[in-house]
């Protein structure tokens, strides 16, 4: 997956956040989130939005990331 | 509730720590997954190891019991507590030994401050 393909996804889920994305490879990439929506929720409840965003890109062996080192925050 | 869903309950219930990893505490065969379970030696802290790969039915059931899509996966107490990223993240700030000792969990206080200084 391209790089750009996953920040995409990541705006559209979190149109106000900071995001950052990394990765050249496609497969192995890393991405830290800076989202207001994350306020109040626990860093598994962030993650899991993360993942909801990314539509089941992660997903099994056919998945087209197979890691993706996440760093979630809230925006102040 | 599938075998394998009533097996994962079965293993995180009847054990204080759980990690799903893939391979084994001695022999890891994921980079995510060793650097949990080395976290978790390094410490002293004692957990059961399951091996995904060694069981389709757990490699996919693990993800949908907890409904989270990557493996490694740490259980305390029967409650899921991250994979790879949180875990790091709450070694380094404390928050694991605070869950820990909430837990009654035992580990070398000593072994995890070390690992802060050398990540500082």
């Amino acid at each position: 997956m391209d790089a750009s393909v996953l920040e995409d996804l990541l705006r559209d889920a979190f149109p106000t956040a900071d995001i950052m994305v990394d990765g050249a490879d496609g497969v192995h990439m890393a991405a830290q989130i800076i989202a207001e929506e994350f306020k109040g929720k626990n860093r598994v409840a962030q993650q899991r939005m993360v993942y909801a965003a990314l539509k089941g890109k992660m997903d099994g062996p056919n998945g087209e990331l197979h890691a993706l080192a996440l760093t979630t925050k809230v925006k102040e | 509730m599938t075998d394998a869903n009533a097996q994962i309950k079965e293993t995180v219930t009847s054990n204080d720590v759980v990690l799903f990893m893939k391979g084994t505490s001695e022999m890891p065969q994921c980079g995510f997954s060793s650097r949990v379970a080395g976290v978790l030696n390094y410490m002293g802290i004692d957990f059961k190891d399951v091996n995904v790969l060694a069981d389709e039915a757990i490699r996919q059931g693990v993800k949908d019991f907890s409904d989270w899509p990557t493996v490694p996966q740490l259980y305390v107490k029967g409650e899921f507590i991250g994979g790879c990223d949180i875990i790091t993240e709450m070694t380094l700030s404390g928050e694991l030994d605070t869950m820990l000792e909430e837990n009654g969990v035992a580990f070398d206080k000593e072994a995890a401050e070390k690992i802060r200084a050398s990540n500082a």
